[in-house]
């Protein structure tokens, strides 16, 4: 049996004062093992996230032909492209569209944790349970359920015409106001738990010593709660207005066309316009804006961990 | 005390409003799932004919087919590679770690489209046909990220010396693994499959760029209708699919509570 030496008394000492340690490598079957466990995972990420996302860093660097094709030719004109007026006002937009989007699921999100954390620990778990609930059925059913809603022919147009509370329907979608609507739906969730998360961490014993050194509850959610709860709403933020970057399917449905943001200029060179390479720059450029913000996050302290 | 109760109204009066901005797009797919009126503005009368109608209706049933078969081969071996993987992760120590782990979190953090389009691009490179084969490829690469930061979370908590005893006793490895230390990995196992499995079914964004015409889902069939409007019978297949898994939620709810009394 491979397994016998490993039984004596001093690697049996010494696993167990430094269980960091990894196990000797006296046996195959420990080796396999070893191999059994990192090298899936390890080939799975690279073959299908390094090297995809290289490609297209090289792409973006490339011509493309008449018919689409790419054409491995250095150039530089997919940056200039990606800087040119035009565009700079779509990021512009998309920019206007992630921030009111993360200040409004801010808003919402900020007082439900708090009141939530407050609670017993089931009535926490029950609530948190429902905060996921809708997220798992799905998102453009859900989306399209506010068009039923709020467009012109929509059920409170409807409504509000008939009790003669308006005369002409309101424009409630199709429109940025929509978008932004849509997105905070979606992603509300992401903002929820981890400012949850973070409330939830705090040491209740903090709390008590203040009250007992007389601070008013306001100051105590000025000066404690607020600060020990800012690792969780920089992840929120981060886990909103990142991905509202390229919910291209959120402005399709909910603006009806009428703004474009990156996701869907993104879109729009590899399905339609079949521009690759173009596509390709700006989506470099989505990654350095994520990259950006990232690092300005784990500088402040954040985990990355926090953003699951 | 009055002050008190007055405030801790006002609080549970936020919930409660929170909670109907979540619920209300909910509530408003299963009332039109029962309308006897095909244009979804108001309540015409109560019908089962949608349900009726939408079990025979070939694209919804396949798309619903493909999403399933995606989800459960794309849970599966998400959860056998990052299950895996994480354990891997915590005990060895490898050239290219500290790497992977960074990469990991790429699909996390990175707008879902860029990741669409790079896995559509390697395709094309690769010369691999958009299916249900680079369909799973591409939802396996965004679950595993999930399987591994639930696992791993899990694994912190785990007591090493339990898998250490079990190999002094004279136990194999794979049996010390099998016995011990997955058992205890279990209920992180099974919440990084199921999250895995209900991210693969909702997933719109990188199946948009990683499926043929011939394998869409769910999502996509119901983004492919979203321009002409919605019928009631996807209204009739989301009240089903809502139904099956807040079952599951429900059971998986009252087995915490429980745990959490005792």
């Amino acid at each position: 049996m491979m397994e016998i030496p490993k039984n004596d008394f001093s690697t049996k000492f010494k696993k167990h004062t430094t269980p960091t340690n990894q196990p000797a490598h006296n046996s195959i079957s420990e080796k396999i093992s070893k191999w059994i466990q990192i090298i899936p995972i390890s080939l799975w990420m690279l073959l299908l996230v390094v090297i995809p996302l290289m490609y297209v860093l090289v792409m973006s660097f490339m011509s493309r032909n008449y018919y689409g094709g790419i054409v491995y030719k250095f150039t530089l004109n997919n940056y200039v492209q990606v800087f040119n007026w035009q565009n700079l006002k779509i990021y512009g937009q998309s920019i206007w569209i992630g921030l009111m989007s993360t200040i409004i699921c801010l808003l919402i999100a900020y007082p439900f944790a708090l009141f939530t954390a407050q609670k017993g620990p089931i009535a926490k778990m029950i609530l948190i349970t429902l905060v996921i609930v809708p997220s798992v059925s799905n998102s453009l059913v859900r989306l399209f359920s506010w068009i039923t809603l709020l467009r012109r022919t929509g059920v409170i147009n409807t409504i509000l015409e008939k009790i003669g509370f308006i005369k002409q329907p309101l424009a409630m979608v199709y429109n940025t106001g929509g978008i932004v609507l849509g997105m905070s739906y979606l992603l509300l969730m992401f903002m929820i738990i981890p400012i949850f998360n973070s409330l939830d961490r705090i040491d209740h014993d903090l709390i008590e010593a203040a009250e007992d050194l007389g601070a008013s509850k306001w100051k105590i959610l000025q000066e404690i709660v607020i600060p020990l709860s800012m690792p969780g709403v920089f992840a929120g933020c981060i886990m909103v207005f990142i991905p509202s970057l390229g919910y291209f399917f959120v402005s399709d449905v909910m603006g009806g066309g009428t703004s474009i943001m990156m996701g869907n200029l993104i879109e729009n060179q590899f399905q339609v316009s079949r521009n690759w390479p173009f596509g390709a720059a700006i989506s470099v450029m989505l990654i350095v804006l994520t990259m950006i913000l990232l690092v300005l996050f784990q500088r402040r302290g954040g985990k990355m961990d926090d953003l699951g | 005390m009055e002050k008190r109760q007055h405030k801790s109204f006002w609080k549970n009066a936020f919930i409660g409003l929170t909670f109907i901005f979540l619920y209300l797009p909910i509530v408003v797919i299963i009332i039109f799932s029962f309308n006897t009126s095909k244009l979804n503005i108001l309540f015409k009368g109560f019908t089962l004919h949608w349900y009726a109608m939408v079990f025979h209706n070939y694209q919804i049933m396949s798309a619903l087919g493909n999403s399933l078969i995606v989800g459960a081969i794309s849970t599966l071996l998400a959860t056998i590679i990052g299950t895996l993987g994480a354990i891997g992760m915590s005990r060895y120590r490898f050239p290219g770690k500290q790497l992977l782990d960074k990469v990991l979190y790429i699909p996390i953090v990175i707008p879902e489209v860029v990741l669409g389009i790079a896995l559509l691009s390697i395709y094309s490179l690769a010369s691999i046909p958009l299916s249900l084969f680079s369909l799973i490829l591409a939802h396996v690469t965004f679950c595993i990220p999930f399987v591994v930061l639930t696992v791993r979370s899990r694994l912190i908590g785990i007591d090493k010396s339990l898998e250490e005893a079990a190999l002094d006793l004279g136990a194999t490895p794979l049996v010390a693994f099998i016995k011990v230390t997955l058992p205890l990995l279990l209920p992180g196992i099974i919440s990084g499959a199921g999250f895995s499995f209900a991210l693969s079914l909702d997933d719109v964004i990188i199946s948009f760029f990683t499926t043929g015409p011939a394998s869409t889902t769910f999502p996509l069939q119901v983004y492919a209708m979203v321009k002409t409007g919605i019928t009631p019978e996807i209204d009739a297949i989301s009240t089903v699919m809502m139904l099956v898994i807040v079952l599951v939620i429900v059971i998986n709810a009252v087995t915490q509570v429980k745990r959490v009394k005792q």
